[in-house]
């Protein structure tokens, strides 16, 4: 579904991607580690369309989005930021809505029907019953749904999401990646970012690890994600143990000098 | 909505009856419908209609399309940099507006003449600012906003250059009294002068009211969402600064309409330009008409519109800043 080869990207002279290559298929969930600064988002950026100008070559559903324009890359990828409360305050119905602009065109408002479907995408998340509430008053849990909502509408069957758990307390935290796991049974494709090696090993299933701007380690968590990596990759003696309730689920755990 | 419509119908027709000048609202009505065909017999003075259509009618009308262009304007800007504390002259449109009407004055130039030159100048330092901040090679917008704040600063320097250069009997109170703001001296000409770049600058901006929403957003979600920011950047910047440029050239400067206005709108209405655009403009035309009309009347000479705007709107803005409705954080 994304196909990403030999993909390099530097801002000015500085190199913040280089040779990345990795693919994620069509129901997947992809999740990218990495130390602040390793290129996450430089990647996800690149992807979305939003740095036009990089080595390599990135396709969607096999179509290469250097030769797409930023309207019709909207249909392909969607991205979901992290929900921090917006400047202006919307509506969580406006807010969803605005992920109809794609299919408007430029002097067009939102009509019937792209309401129906932001209150359908609203249902299947079971979040309408907030769909008139001011979006900056609800809580951070729910502000990531809403965001999943507007990228649902948008039509796109990739969704970029960046640390789509950072902010959130922990009962939030597992609610949207249980959402993210449904998503991905739909047929969504999910590419997240995360700083939590317990969200890679639980909920994606390929991992991408990635460290100064350069590919460390790609494929199924299980087979790359090693506490020898996972020391390495953060500097801090790790160890995975297999969960009591559930042997086959590894989790990870910092050890104590 | 409507509501807002018929106080602004109201406070448009209301206007017509006060001044010292007393016309009755019978009167009025008889006046405006002879207009169209001489339907009633005429009872009143001559003066009356003179009144009405020479003097009082230019006025309002200017105070009201004024009004409606500074608030769209500054409900752009306050989008486009997702910052509810900017105003209209953030790129220098006003003080470019303003340094080609003292330059204007100083030369001696006639009252077309000078409002010519302050659109254009406002035109002139926008365009600039924008230059130069797009040149910039990191954050495209805050270049643009700071750049715009340079120019700003060089243009109003520039006017206290020309101040000084001015002679003290007649061009330096002539400026001093434009850069302070008002319509006293507006005829039908200013009108027609104003109607063009209104249009083009509010209509455009009402046409794309649903993309402005996501103009508010951080750059890369709108973009991520099919949104062409810079050209929608560059729309609204030419249209805000059509209706800044154009509305300073005919009033002089009036501050905190711009500003307070969009406010007021987002307190009633929320957050979305397609209710904020409507209730803006509607909003910013009822209020600087009867600011207007509280500067012809209130006291024996002419009180500067510029300084009225900020007595009136200041407190106003501050009692309902107090007592907001659940829901809105300024």
């Amino acid at each position: 579904m994304l196909n990403v080869n030999h993909l390099s990207f530097s801002y000015g002279d500085k190199t913040t991607l280089s040779d990345i290559t990795f693919e994620a298929a069509e129901g997947t969930r992809i999740a990218v580690l990495g130390p602040n600064g390793a290129g996450k988002s430089t990647l996800f950026r690149c992807i979305l369309g939003l740095l036009p100008r990089f080595k390599g070559e990135i396709r969607i559903d096999g179509k290469n989005i250097q030769s797409m324009r930023q309207a019709e890359l909207a249909h392909y990828a969607a991205y979901i930021p992290q929900s921090t409360a917006p400047v202006f305050d919307y509506t969580v119905l406006e807010m969803v809505l605005m992920g109809t602009t794609g299919q408007l065109g430029p002097f067009s408002c939102p009509g019937k029907g792209q309401k129906e479907q932001a209150r359908e995408a609203l249902q299947s998340l079971g979040i309408d019953s907030l769909a008139q509430r001011s979006f900056s008053k609800i809580s951070g849990g729910e502000r990531q749904l809403a965001l999943i909502a507007r990228a649902m509408v948008q039509g796109a069957k990739l969704l970029i999401m960046d640390e789509p758990t950072a902010n959130l307390d922990f009962g939030n935290q597992q609610r949207v990646l249980e959402r993210m796991e449904l998503l991905a049974r739909e047929g969504y494709t999910v590419l997240f970012s995360t700083h939590d090696p317990d969200h890679a090993l639980s909920c994606a299933d390929g991992v991408l690890v990635l460290r100064e701007g350069r590919m460390l380690a790609c494929g199924a968590a299980e087979a790359v994600l090693t506490a020898k990596l996972l020391t390495e990759l953060y500097g801090v003696e790790v160890s995975l143990e297999a969960s009591q309730t559930d042997p086959s689920r590894r989790i990870c755990v910092p050890l104590r000098k | 909505m409507l509501l807002l419509a018929g106080l602004f119908l109201l406070v448009f027709f209301g206007s017509f009856m006060l001044g010292r000048y007393p016309v009755t609202p019978l009167e009025l009505i008889k006046i405006f419908f002879n207009k169209i065909s001489p339907f009633f017999s005429v009872t009143w003075e001559a003066a009356a209609e003179t009144v009405v259509w020479q003097i009082r009618l230019p006025r309002v009308v200017a105070a009201g399309l004024i009004g409606c262009a500074l608030s769209l304007s500054g409900l752009s800007y306050q989008g486009m940099f997702s910052n509810p504390m900017v105003s209209p002259d953030l790129l220098g449109a006003s003080s470019g507006a303003g340094f080609g009407a003292s330059l204007g004055i100083l030369l001696g130039l006639h009252y077309m003449g000078i409002s010519t030159l302050a659109f254009c100048f406002g035109l002139a330092a926008v365009a600039l600012a924008y230059a130069i901040g797009k040149a910039s090679r990191s954050n495209r917008l805050m270049a643009i906003l700071l750049a715009g704040m340079v120019v700003s600063a060089l243009f109003s320097s520039a006017i206290s250059l020309l101040k000084l250069l001015a002679d003290n009997q007649q061009a330096l109170p002539a400026i001093t009294y434009w850069l302070m703001g008002s319509l006293s001296s507006v005829r039908m000409a200013d009108v027609a002068f104003l109607i063009a770049p209104l249009f083009l600058g509010a209509v455009p901006l009402f046409a794309l009211r649903w993309r402005m929403n996501l103009l508010t957003l951080p750059e890369d979600e709108a973009r991520s969402m099919g949104i062409n920011t810079r050209r929608m950047q560059l729309v609204v910047i030419l249209c805000a600064t059509l209706l800044t440029a154009a509305s300073v050239a005919v009033s002089g400067m009036i501050g905190w309409v711009g500003l307070v206005i969009p406010h007021f709108a987002r307190m009633l209405f929320g957050s979305d330009f397609r209710k904020l655009i409507p209730a803006s403009a509607l909003m910013g035309a009822s209020f600087l008409i009867v600011v207007d009309d509280v500067a012809r009347i209130a006291a024996t000479a002419e009180i500067p519109l510029g300084i009225l705007t900020s007595f009136i709107g200041g407190p106003v803005f501050l009692v309902m800043m107090l007592s907001r409705r659940e829901g809105y954080d300024a």
